[in-house]
């Protein structure tokens, strides 16, 4: 297989109390969606800031984050504007702030282009329009003039990807991009989202806390808490026969996963507790709130195992997991 | 709801409830009927979308539909009119003798503000008085404008120990009691138009630093902003073109009150006899005037006319301009 596009390698980062993150490792290769799971807090979005070099100037972020080639934790602020926007794209969860409420929506995609590709004026327009046309807003050449506040929320959000993808970039970041958006224009941007990807051959990596969009339009899942990649699947497999606890008390805690739920039938189930700081923590930071903790699982970070092809979990206890996932196929 | 409800809500029984469509072709009635049809939160939304729209061409509407900003347009429009024809009519020197000292107004037609103790044209000295104010109130503003926004921008775009740096620079200029500030520095330089100018600018930018800082730290922290980094836009790119237009209200209504307080600074200065003593400004003509109040109060009262107006416009303009532009009206900045 060729080199991955993406190779994320012990990604740490580090605040002057606390480690949110820590000793990430994913990759993403050319083309493909992968997609990071996990709840609120759980470093999600603190890593995309990282792979852009956004983070707060107080965080200090350790590892290797190697994307074509190049180390961006070590390029030189230049060279990274010069990545930004052009071959790493991304896209924010609030599509009503992430526009500047007194610019046109033509005048902010057209700024990108004439920065990154260096394009004259009016060629830039027209490429605007395209771009539009591209992200199914009807009536582009009309809509180019609008400001952002006489756009509906959705398409605000295809507005942003207009501009993410303006320069078609190899990387395209999405952090929860339909979080804000109500639940049938979510399903809308997703497929804009997975439409892009593949006529523009670029790589996604889709973060978000909905497993129902995982399930739907990923082609990799990594699953993190507090800070840590606790499982890393395919989508089939990890929807299948979660391995981990905490993947397997997401999935149980998950509405449109049971057939015809109904909230008659009784309280979903819950993972007790909450997300908990993972600094000064020891051992596995979801030891708390885990069914089936043993003693042993207070003394140390669980390494990583892989139990099967493609497949990583955090977890020593997965292959009680896997009997019981296999004892209730066979029943 | 039972179905026979459903059937009026369609329509169906004709006429008590009309249906949407149908209302649709009527026009609009002030009391509309279908209050709880039409989510008053949309209706919201649309009169601030209104108000929100950050074009210059509403703004200028907003404008003239505001009276009082109307009669500080008109007023200033007459003022700039009197300083570009002031050489036309008076094409000579307005501070040289012309007739004999003491006319009053109307008493000859020739000079119809009259002439001062030194026999010179009163009406001549307030046009051409109009030029230095109007000069001296916007030059100095500019100056002011354009410098206290770099700071204030940097300071507030940067953080950090270049904001600390700054805003001590701010705090220097605003321990020191303005006016004896300018004296000092016109009193130091050689006293014309221009020296007047650059010490009004130095005293009045760190009002618009200040507010330029503080615009700049909110608008700073907006989505918009981490996502034109996110494009790779350079911080010159993000201050001056992202971040600017949206700062832009309030600094622009109080340049509008900062060239009335050059004026009246200009005026201050030159009735103390620090202004330029080779032009005619309406403070000088005042405090020529002012030994003789008693005896000819015409000499202080029309240049002091002069100069109320003007203020008085420029004041109507920036109140016409904060309604105009307020951010509170504008639905999200």
């Amino acid at each position: 297989m060729a080199l991955p596009l993406l190779r994320v390698d012990n990604l740490s980062i580090r605040f002057p109390t606390t480690e949110p993150v820590s000793n990430l490792s994913f990759l993403v290769n050319e083309k493909e969606t992968l997609a990071i799971v996990g709840e609120s807090g759980s470093g999600k979005s603190l890593t995309a800031l990282a792979l852009m070099r956004l983070l707060p100037r107080s965080a200090k972020p350790s590892g290797q984050i190697v994307f074509a080639g190049q180390d961006l934790l070590k390029l030189e602020e230049r060279r990274m504007r010069q990545l930004r926007g052009k071959d790493i794209g991304m896209i924010f969860q609030e599509p009503m702030t992430s526009l500047n409420p007194v610019l046109t929506i033509g005048r902010q995609i057209t700024e990108v282009l004439q920065l990154h590709e260096r394009l004259p004026a009016k060629a830039a327009r027209s490429r605007a329009i395209e771009l539009l046309d591209l992200v199914r807003i009807p009536d582009p050449q009309r809509r180019i003039d609008d400001y952002p506040h006489q756009l509906s929320g959705g398409m605000r959000q295809r507005v942003m990807i207009a501009i993410a993808v303006a320069c078609r970039p190899r990387l395209l970041i999405a952090d929860e991009p339909t979080t804000a958006l109500d639940v049938t224009i979510q399903a809308q941007v997703l497929d804009l989202l997975d439409k892009l990807r593949r006529d523009l051959s670029m790589a996604v990596l889709l973060i978000t806390h909905d497993l129902g969009v995982v399930a739907q339009w990923a082609d990799n899942v990594v699953v993190m808490y507090a800070g840590r990649k606790v499982e890393e699947a395919l989508p089939e497999p990890l929807f299948a026969h979660p391995l981990h606890p905490y993947t397997r008390g997401l999935l149980a805690a998950s509405p449109r996963l049971k057939n015809n739920y109904h909230y008659k039938d009784g309280p979903l189930t819950e993972i007790p507790g909450s997300i908990v700081s993972a600094a000064g923590e020891k051992g596995c930071s979801f030891r708390p709130r885990c069914t089936v903790a043993h003693d042993s699982c207070a003394n140390a970070v669980p390494d990583l195992f892989v139990p099967a092809a493609n497949r990583l979990v955090a977890c020593p206890y997965h292959a009680s997991f896997a009997e019981e996932a296999n004892v209730a196929l066979v029943n | 709801m039972t179905s026979t409800e459903l059937n009026d809500y369609a329509g169906h029984s004709g006429t008590r409830v009309r249906s949407p469509a149908t209302e649709k072709h009527q026009p609009e009635p002030l009391n509309p009927q279908w209050n709880n049809v039409r989510a008053p939160d949309s209706r919201v939304k649309t009169s601030n979308a209104l108000a929100a729209v950050p074009n210059k061409w509403r703004v200028l509407k907003a404008l003239i539909h505001n009276p009082n900003a109307v009669c500080g347009l008109v007023f200033l429009a007459l003022v700039i009119l009197a300083a570009l024809i002031a050489p036309l009519i008076y094409p000579g020197d307005p501070l040289a003798m012309v007739a004999r000292p003491f006319l009053w107004p109307g008493q000859n037609p020739a000079y119809p503000l009259g002439t001062d103790s030194m026999g010179r044209d009163v009406l001549a000295g307030i046009l051409h008085g109009a030029r230095v104010s109007l000069f001296v109130g916007l030059v100095a503003t500019a100056l002011g404008l354009t410098f206290g926004v770099l700071v204030g921008a940097t300071a507030g775009y940067f953080g950090g120990w270049i904001d600390d740096l700054l805003v001590r620079l701010i705090e220097i200029f605003q321990t020191m009691p303005s006016f004896v500030l300018l004296v000092v520095m016109v009193a130091i330089a050689q006293p014309t138009a221009s020296t007047i100018t650059l010490a009004i600018a130095i005293i009045t930018w760190p009002t618009v630093a200040r507010l330029a800082r503080a615009e700049f730290r909110t608008i700073r922290e907006k989505d918009f902003v981490m996502a034109a980094r996110s494009l790779g836009y350079g911080h010159a790119r993000i201050i001056f073109l992202e971040i600017l237009p949206n700062a832009l209200p309030p600094i622009i209504v109080t340049s509008s009150v900062m060239v009335a307080g050059a004026i009246l600074m200009e005026s201050a200065l030159s009735f103390m006899g620090l202004g330029d003593p080779n032009v005619v400004s309406w403070g000088s003509m005042i405090g020529a005037g002012r030994e003789l109040i008693r005896t000819a109060w015409y000499l202080t009262a029309l240049p002091g006319i002069a100069i109320v107006f003007t203020v008085l416009s420029l004041n109507l303009i920036g109140d016409g301009l904060n309604d105009a532009l307020n951010p509170r009206f504008t639905q999200e900045r």
